[in-house]
């Protein structure tokens, strides 16, 4: 099930809000489901700007090659240095330890723009369908 | 299977390093005829550098069972979608290897080679009547190598009018990845296209994206889907009005030979996988070539060399290559791959007029039935008549039991058969793209249907066949995913190798 506390786009990436005020951002499980076994991330460096929905990254499966994207706006505070080394993370435990990076919002109003767990999951189902 | 035979069998998978024993030689040297000399200081020298001590009857019997591990279009069915894995006739082999043009040199002086240059000029010729289109350069050395030059053609073409504003290349979401590589290294930016609902190109969202800055379009025909693009003459008229030209990725020429050119549905330039519509060895079995066709808009920015012919000349000094007036310069030092224009030659001549009109036919009957027969198998995520290859998807099967196209595909090898195509075009989920090809009989594609409806049994009723295949195979499943994330690029002493790998389970 996709955590009821995170929001999500339709690029099927996260944010988590935390105490901070910063952001955690990583990929659902239905993406890390559908790109099969992860086997490189490409992230952003620690300081680079984030826009909202633009291309952050690339992330590597035995399949494809697949643009990562920003779920927001932000300047990125600290990478998941465990994703980059040991990717299989990314497939084991996309919601915790399979992070990516951690950033800074520029504006909360941002996580509006993203789907609650329930809209995500409706919207996987139209997907689906 | 015994465990003496697991031994045996695991005993040929060895590599050489593993088969060495120390001292053994492969060859007997005769005493020296001259003093020994000191060896530099310990310093200097390395200890650590191992070379494999093997006789020479272990050596050739180590390549030969190599050899037998190998999978070619010569042993059985090979249906690697957008590949085009047909069979290539020996006769090519036996003209290319001819010493008049296997053992010239491509810096001998014009009159010396007239014979080679002029293959060059008539398979310029043939390409050219092939596509419609307004003339040919040999010169690139496989297909990427083609867009990349058709793409600095399009954009010397807007620097020359003055244009160079025009930045955006329009490419569909199924185009093969070379095709954005290429419009992104020749200094565009690539905008991408949609499929509509059919699997053709969404025409409202091409209006939307065409504007003051568009360069062009990339589209591949048929598409990767294997689907002929009914909107196509609409796509080339829309990009033209914006200023736009129009690239044509010939990857699946195969489908259209004889009966479509691309010349007359507006393309302005397009290329040639020679290796594959022409016939080569290829898929690690040897270079590829990949001409260039322009239209008249372009013709005058082909890669140099093409080779020209003067009416008026001797026969002696009548071909000779020329270097069009607006060329973007060369693609490499030379000629192209000559060896393998000589194939395409020689094939294109085998067949003749009647011929490749027949190759198109049969390439795309085969492809239909393949896509009746496995109808009820597998899912169609476009259910209408395809070209040269079809597309299916295993996305039920995977959501039923649990079985991924790559597991029908692993199971396939288990047949003797080669995969097919899997995971591609992205935009289709589990895609298994089929390809047969014009050189498959009718009963190698009813075994290959006979093959499949049984994986599709075995993935209902013993799903565990399909998920530890290949089982037959020198090597059973391998964990690719392992390999990627650790991969092992060289051999190391067996105890060092386990060392490093030992925690990781």
């Amino acid at each position: 099930m996709n955590p009821a506390d995170l929001r999500y786009s339709s690029e099927h990436e996260w944010a988590r809000l935390l105490d901070d005020g910063s952001v955690e951002i990583g990929i659902t499980e239905f993406a890390a489901e559908s790109l099969g076994d992860v086997v490189y991330v490409e992230l952003p460096p620690v300081g680079g700007g984030l826009t909202q929905f633009e291309k952050m990254g690339e992330i590597e499966s035995v399949k494809a090659v697949s643009d990562l994207f920003t779920p927001v706006s932000g300047r990125v505070l600290e990478v998941n240095e465990r994703a980059s080394d040991s990717p299989e993370v990314v497939n084991e435990d996309p919601y915790g330890a399979g992070w990516l990076i951690r950033a800074s919002l520029d504006d909360a109003s941002g996580l509006d723009r993203l789907m609650t767990a329930d809209q995500y999951q409706e919207f996987l189902d139209s997907q689906a369908a | 299977m015994s465990g003496l035979m697991r031994e045996l069998a695991a005993g040929r998978r060895r590599l050489l390093m593993d088969r060495s024993s120390p001292g053994r030689v492969g060859a007997t040297l005769p005493p020296p005829d001259v003093p020994e000399q000191e060896l530099p200081p310990d310093s200097e020298l390395r200890e650590d550098l191992d070379f494999p001590e093997v006789t020479e009857s272990e050596l050739v019997r180590y390549l030969a069972q190599l050899s037998q591990f190998n999978f070619s279009i010569d042993h059985n069915f090979y249906p690697l979608g957008s590949c085009t894995m047909k069979y290539n006739p020996k006769l090519n082999d036996e003209v290319a290897s001819l010493p008049g043009l296997a053992q010239i040199h491509p810096l001998q002086p014009d009159d010396q080679v007239q014979g080679a240059l002029r293959l060059m000029y008539e398979l310029q010729g043939y390409l050219t009547e092939i596509t419609g289109l307004a003339g040919t350069s040999l010169a690139p050395m496989a297909g990427a190598d083609a867009e990349l030059a058709g793409m600095l053609m399009i954009r010397a073409y807007h620097h020359e009018r003055g244009e160079a504003w025009r930045r955006n290349v329009l490419i569909p979401d199924s185009a093969h990845g070379t095709n954005p590589a290429s419009a992104a290294m020749s200094g565009f930016d690539v905008v991408e296209l949609p499929s509509d609902a059919h699997g053709d190109t969404d025409l409202e969202a091409l209006r939307a994206s065409v504007g003051d800055d568009l360069a062009g379009l990339m589209i591949t025909l048929p598409s990767t889907l294997g689907l002929f693009d009914s909107n196509i003459l609409e796509v080339v008229r829309t990009v033209h009005e914006a200023g736009g030209l129009v690239y044509g990725d010939g990857a699946n020429l195969n489908a259209l030979l004889g009966r479509v050119k691309f010349g007359d549905l507006g393309f302005d330039v397009v290329h040639s996988n020679l290796h594959k519509t022409f016939t080569q060895p290829h898929g690690g079995g040897g270079p590829g070539a990949g001409p260039v066709i322009a239209g008249p808009t372009l013709v005058d920015y082909l890669p140099e060399p093409v080779v020209v012919r003067r009416a008026s000349s001797d026969e002696s000094a009548a071909y000779s290559k020329g270097r069009p007036v607006k060329s973007i310069g060369r693609m490499g030092a030379f000629h192209g791959n000559f060896g393998a224009l000589v194939r395409a030659y020689s094939y294109i001549s085998t067949l003749g007029r009647e011929g490749i009109i027949q190759v198109s036919e049969d390439a795309v009957i085969n492809a239909n039935y393949i896509l009746s027969e496995l109808r009820d198998c597998f899912d169609l995520p476009y259910d209408r008549s395809c070209m040269h290859e079809v597309v299916f998807s295993a996305r039920s099967m995977n959501r039923d039991h649990h079985v991924s196209a790559l597991d029908v595909s692993k199971r396939l090898i288990d047949y003797g058969i080669h995969p097919p195509t899997m995971y591609f075009p992205l935009i289709v989920e589990q895609a298994l793209m089929i390809e047969p090809t014009e050189t498959e009989s009718k009963e190698t594609l009813d075994s290959f249907v006979a093959v499949m409806k049984e994986i599709a049994r075995e993935a209902r009723e013993e799903p565990h066949l399909l998920h530890e295949a290949p089982h037959d195979t020198p090597n059973t499943r391998v964990d690719e995913a392992r390999a990627a994330r650790r991969p092992e690029l060289r051999w190391r002493r067996r105890e060092a190798a386990e060392q490093d790998q030992g925690g990781e389970g």
